[in-house]
């Protein structure tokens, strides 16, 4: 789960992360009233969206006085922000962050991530800050410093001193600096986060060591543990149909194409995006319908893939295993009778009563193809897409 | 011969008398697995399917000499439940729990180090040994007996592998899912090793996913230790946005990293036969195995 970077420095202050002073705005007034509020002529006017590179898109800007701020904000507030994160289409941007200014002196990096091959957590640090860190990463590796945690002891304080060291810190910027990563650990463990990412993390010219962005996401396995975290989701950051898919536990990604995909497991349905594209069609989604599906999930299955006006045609790839094929069979029947099905829709079922579901489908009325093989799945659904005016 | 799971396996079920517990429980002992014990705590002394209950892993290894456990325990409890097995000393642990979260698999994975136990999974569909022993939730009737070893980080998608190996008149001699985690008990070299010293595994179909560099790692494997078995391979999620998660935790592209190109390039690099259609995986092993045939 993703927040907003507000959200993000309201729970680094709570661990006592120094963060600029700086409120949440929903409109142009209250951020006026914000900046009268904040001890500090020159503010920051931020963009909350869920994803990186505002700055470049026109989305963070200084302001210097009350009338600036009302003339960003109004600016600022309900514009389409294109980010090299966000996609072509971009982001309505809902929330402002009105922020106290900062002298700067350097811009740093910290974060924290999964290192997958080490299976442990990895602490990067760089100079770089300010940038774009995979950049960093491919272009000048022996800049970023890390430190990988051993579960069984955690973070040590020669590590913090490697890190803090290692960006260059001097004097009191030390046990400034060691403080702030320290306490961003702490929020990585007890929140159960995925990545937490300070870009820039700043120097200030007065010694100080501040986190001017932050970036947290949370392990969505983690979740069940940390209720407090539920009420920071902002639905209206994810597309509707996934929200909406999520409700009745189905794993929903929209995609450009115009072939929808109802497959059972993830790895299948990966697969038969893949085939898709090899038979010359595009996958309209992923959509995973999970390893308990029966009448009822296909049937909420169905009607998300159709709310994509895309949709040319339809492939059902059921591989049943604990899954039983005529359960689905019966769903795909359910559904066609109670949602107005006006593309043609290719089934594949394999696996545990594939039979009986073909029997099914055959006695049924409705119009659809039998995919003989996955291969012939594939091949029917991208032509069907093809054929549909 | 066959790896991990076999006629010698004597199972204990983590989480047995739960709805999945006793229903997989079910489906193994019908394909002829010797179950000997169910673990729930606070049921320790109950009977189903005729197999005891015991209220921990250690008492239930004690009186019936399990020696693999599965686990069906909810995600919550999941990671202790493996932990609880791994200190039991039992020899192989498979976790079929989906949604375990990674920091609980980090402090998991350190656990497991220097001890002797085997973890497989989690978030996996577990390992079957046709016609000996299925240890997992995998739809036993579509395997055959035979030469080809599986190892896969999907569930379903590996059905369909077993599939077409079975009805290209082949058969398998393990199967094994380690699952879609970013973070697993066993990985693709550690199922190729014990591969390698089968002499009944003639070849391997290698299924893997987007999302990490496991796949780059056992191509390295594989040509250190000069692993001469015929392999094809598939990696799901060619058409997979960056970015997303596909599904499984570890199915993501992040920071430009796990592309299924890139492992595709990676295991060509080693001379692997790598299927860009899925549903060539069993009649390209099948002429690959003729072809072995052939040259002997």
């Amino acid at each position: 789960m993703k927040i907003h970077e507000y959200q993000g420095k309201a729970i680094l202050r709570e661990y006592g992360v120094a963060v600029p002073d700086g409120i949440p705005a929903f409109s142009v007034n209250e951020a006026v009233n914000i900046y009268d509020k904040l001890n500090s002529k020159t503010v920051v006017v931020k963009a909350q969206i869920h994803a990186g590179g505002r700055g470049k898109g026109g989305g963070v800007k200084l302001a210097h006085s009350r009338m600036e701020v009302q003339m960003l904000a109004s600016k600022i507030l309900g514009m389409n922000l294109i980010t090299h994160q966000t996609g072509p289409e971009g982001k309505e941007v809902q929330r402002l962050l009105i922020e106290q200014g900062v002298e700067i002196d350097r811009e740093l990096y910290a974060g924290i991530v999964l290192d997958r091959e080490r299976r442990q957590y990895a602490f990067m640090v760089s100079t770089e800050g300010g940038m774009e860190i995979e950049k960093v990463a491919a272009e000048t590796p022996n800049k970023i410093i890390k430190e990988w945690i051993d579960p069984s002891v955690g973070l040590q304080t020669y590590q913090l001193r490697n890190l803090a060291f290692g960006l260059g810190l001097k004097g009191k910027q030390v046990k400034n600096g060691i403080k702030i990563l320290n306490a961003l650990w702490k929020v990585f463990i007890d929140k159960d986060c995925s990545l937490i990412e300070i870009n820039p993390l700043v120097v200030t010219k007065d010694d100080n060591v501040i986190a001017l962005d932050a970036k947290i996401n949370f392990d969505d396995n983690g979740l069940f543990r940390h209720s407090e975290l539920a009420e920071l989701r902002d639905i209206s950051e994810e597309d509707p149909s996934e929200v909406e898919a999520g409700k009745y536990n189905l794993n929903y990604i929209k995609l450009d194409g115009n072939v929808g995909c109802m497959v059972n497991g993830a790895g299948l349905a990966m697969a038969t995006m893949d085939i898709i594209k090899l038979f010359g069609g595009e996958p309209a989604n992923f959509l995973d319908v999970g390893g308990v599906a029966n009448s009822e999930t296909v049937a909420n299955g169905f009607k998300i893939i159709l709310s994509d006006p895309n949709v040319k045609s339809i492939l059902i790839n059921i591989f049943g295993g604990i899954v039983r094929c005529d359960r689905v069979a019966q769903g795909v029947i359910d559904a066609m009778e109670t949602v107005a099905v006006k593309v043609p829709v290719i089934i594949g079922l394999e696996g545990t009563n594939a039979k009986e579901a073909a029997e099914l489908l055959n006695n049924s009325t409705l119009q659809f193809l039998v995919a003989e093989s996955f291969e012939d799945a594939a091949e029917k659904s991208v032509k069907a897409a093809q054929e549909v005016k | 011969m066959s790896i991990l799971v076999g006629n010698d396996t004597k199972l204990m079920v983590q989480g047995f008398t739960g709805q999945e517990g006793l229903f997989h429980s079910n489906k193994m002992i019908g394909y002829g697995t010797k179950i000997v014990a169910g673990v729930t705590p606070g049921k320790g002394g109950q009977t189903h399917l005729n197999i005891p209950v015991f209220n921990t892993v250690a008492e239930a290894k004690k009186a019936t000499d399990a020696n693999t456990s599965i686990i069906f325990v909810p995600p919550a409890f999941a990671a202790d439940a493996i932990l609880e097995a791994v200190a039991a000393e039992l020899e192989l642990v498979i976790c079929i729990t989906e949604g375990i979260p990674t920091k609980d698999m980090v402090t998991v994975n350190q656990f497991l180090k220097n001890k002797n136990t085997r973890l497989i999974g989690p978030n996996c569909p577990g390992v079957i040994s046709p016609g000996k022993a299925k240890v997992g939730i995998m739809p036993g009737f579509i395997h055959k007996p035979g030469s080809i070893g599986i190892i896969s980080r999907s569930g379903t998608l590996t059905y369909e592998a077993v599939n077409q190996i079975s009805m290209n008149g082949m058969g398998q001699s393990t199967s094994i899912g380690i699952g879609g985690d970013p973070i697993n008990g066993t990985n693709f070299i550690d199922a190729l090793s014990l591969f390698a010293k089968d002499d009944e595994t003639d070849g391997i179909v290698l299924i893997g996913e987007i999302g990490g560099t496991a796949e780059e790692d056992a191509v390295k494997w594989i040509i250190d230790n000069n692993f001469t078995k015929p392999i094809v391979a598939f990696i799901a999620g060619r058409t997979a946005p960056p970015g997303r998660r596909m599904g499984h935790a570890g199915a993501i592209i992040a920071g430009g990293k796990g592309t299924a190109q890139d492992k595709m390039d990676a295991l060509k690099s080693a001379n692997i036969l790598v299927v860009e259609n899925p549903a060539e995986i069993g009649i390209k092993m099948k002429s690959l195995i003729k072809l072995r045939k052939d040259d002997k």
